[in-house]
């Protein structure tokens, strides 16, 4: 099975509602080891996407995602608005003028998408940033995909990684972003960028369908 | 936390309306996107100066809008960066021909936004160049962090530059001179209490009742360490010596001595760390030969202050003499 524009608006629709119920977890996260500002950012970003969906005639997957990463970076602001921004925009590129999306598809917009984050941010996985939920959610998408799994399938298997991989930012030392000032400190406390990744992600398998 | 507000969503732009009626003869307002500029921009033939950041460190930037030091300012919500839209709007609105210098503190958020904005700018045929401040020695600068964090030498770096650009230096003299300040002007912080963001509505950090954070950065981020409270002197000496061994300073170096107050603690302290620093600074033989005291780079109502050092020269020198007419700093006009 394939999925195509009605998915990237529901995946949106998910997203917009997700990240304003858990607006408050994400400020609290960032309280620990940031700024206490990543659920209000991203709450006023995904606020104004909802605005701009309303009036949007897609055409294609990429149409939705590259409107999500416009608005993002102009109204999102912070390290998370170019970062989630130009995953979004990364995204929209590797997928440009498809209207079907397979699990091959999907894999290629995951890996966009991660080294869209990477290209601005220069961080690697273990620096305690969002790039510790989306290169755990590309590795096991590929290998899904390898394994013949359908296209829920490949994004559930994503979530799951990038879930998983935002549990594990815990214990470590931030190398990037403002938990970096913070040395062993930030020890013990989850990466709110990871923690919303993996939000997003998980919104993206729930609009497939996952099971 | 009582605080004299309306709406906590409208802080910053209610802040920005006021403070562009306050100094009409200075600044002017553009609210879609937001940014202050001066009245007289873009200023032909001359390089121009846009800084920015998150709202909350007042009267840094827009206090420090007008004749010799910035054509614009970008305030981005409390404690977080502005987008790059409004900073390609002042970008554009400054920009006198010359090309325009952008003035960074070091924070992620601050970096990638400016980044992405000068792309833009320069995609529609604006030459750009930035400097990234990064003053305050309480943070490790190496791979595994994001880098020094920049704080009250900032001051330092818009007022040098911007009497550059406003003696007619080209926009590599200005970066010139701007990196010459980032890179002999040191900085550490202390607090007392931490600040409050509006819309959070909680502390952003907490210290015990007898307890200080050493090298605390603008927004409350933890510095090296949190200790007992201890005399003012005590506390003025650990912060000055990382600065002195960081350059380092030494013997023989003429100075400008900067007393910088978080927004909280009165200027009859910032004076008593003054006393102390400038006599530490003696007893090296380092020469204060130029000072500044004050509330310029605040973080809310935090109670607590910086010490900020910069080595001087006759360059530098001139051009923190020239004329400055801002909000914040105004002498020689």
């Amino acid at each position: 099975m394939t999925v195509g524009t009605d998915w990237a608006t529901a995946w949106v629709r998910g997203t917009i509602d997700t990240v304003s119920e858990h607006r408050a977890e994400l400020i609290s996260l960032d309280r620990e080891i940031g700024d206490a500002d990543h659920g209000e950012n991203l709450d006023r970003g995904f606020q104004a996407v909802a605005t701009k969906l309303d009036t949007l005639t897609p055409e294609t997957p990429a149409d939705v995602l590259k409107m999500v990463a416009s608005t993002l970076i102009s109204t999102v602001g912070g390290a998370s608005g170019p970062l989630l921004g130009t995953a979004y925009l990364k995204a929209a590129g590797s997928i440009a003028g498809k209207t079907e999306l397979g699990s091959a598809d999907i894999v290629a917009l995951l890996t966009a998408a991660r080294d869209g984050v990477v290209l601005r941010g220069k961080a690697e996985p273990g620096d305690k940033t969002m790039i510790d939920a989306w290169t755990p959610a590309v590795e096991a998408a590929a290998a899904a995909e390898a394994a013949g799994a359908d296209v829920p399938a490949v994004l559930s298997a994503a979530a799951d990684a990038a879930e998983k991989g935002a549990a594990d930012t815990e214990p470590l030392v931030a190398r990037k972003g403002r938990a970096s000032y913070l040395g062993e400190r930030a020890i013990g406390h989850r990466d709110p960028g990871a923690q919303s990744s993996s939000l997003i992600l998980r919104e993206a398998a729930i609009a497939a369908g996952e099971k | 936390m009582k605080k004299l507000i309306n709406d906590p969503k409208n802080v910053v732009d209610e802040s920005v309306a006021g403070f562009a009626l306050a100094h009409a003869d200075l600044v002017t307002l553009s609210t879609e996107p937001l940014f202050i500029a001066r009245s007289d921009a873009p200023v032909s033939g001359k390089v121009g100066l846009v800084s920015g950041g998150g709202s909350g460190h007042e009267p840094l930037h827009a206090g420090f809008v007008g004749f010799g030091m910035l054509d614009a300012a970008v305030p981005g919500p409390v404690f977080t960066s502005p987008t790059p839209d409004p900073i390609i709007a002042a970008t554009q609105a400054v920009d006198g021909g010359s090309g325009v210098l952008h003035i960074v503190k070091n924070y992620t958020g601050d970096v990638l936004n400016f980044e992405t904005a000068a792309d833009l700018a320069e995609a529609e045929g604006i030459t750009v160049r930035t400097v990234i401040v990064d003053d305050d020695v309480a943070v490790k600068d190496s791979l595994y962090t994001a880098g020094r964090r920049g704080v009250a030498g900032t001051v330092l770096v818009e007022k040098i530059a911007g009497a550059a650009a406003e003696r007619g230096d080209s926009l590599d003299e200005v970066a010139t001179v701007a990196e010459k300040v980032v890179a002999q002007v040191r900085s550490m912080g202390v607090a007392l209490t931490p600040s409050v963001v509006p819309h959070a509505g909680e502390p952003s950090f907490t210290l015990a009742d007898d307890e200080i954070e050493i090298g605390i950065g603008i927004h409350g981020e933890p510095g090296r360490a949190k200790i007992s409270l201890e005399p003012a002197d005590q506390i003025v000496d650990r912060l000055l010596e990382p600065i002195l061994e960081d350059l380092p300073f030494e013997s023989g170096d003429d100075v400008l001595l900067f007393v910088n107050g978080m927004g909280g603690t009165p200027q009859i302290e910032l004076y008593i760390l003054y006393r102390r620093a400038a006599e530490v600074l003696a007893e090296r033989g380092i020469t204060v030969t130029r000072s500044l005291v004050g509330n310029y780079v605040t973080a809310l109502e935090m109670q607590g202050a910086s010490l900020t050092v910069l080595k001087l020269d006759d360059e530098l020198t001139t051009l923190w003499d020239a004329p400055v007419q801002t909000a914040a700093l105004r002498w020689g006009r």
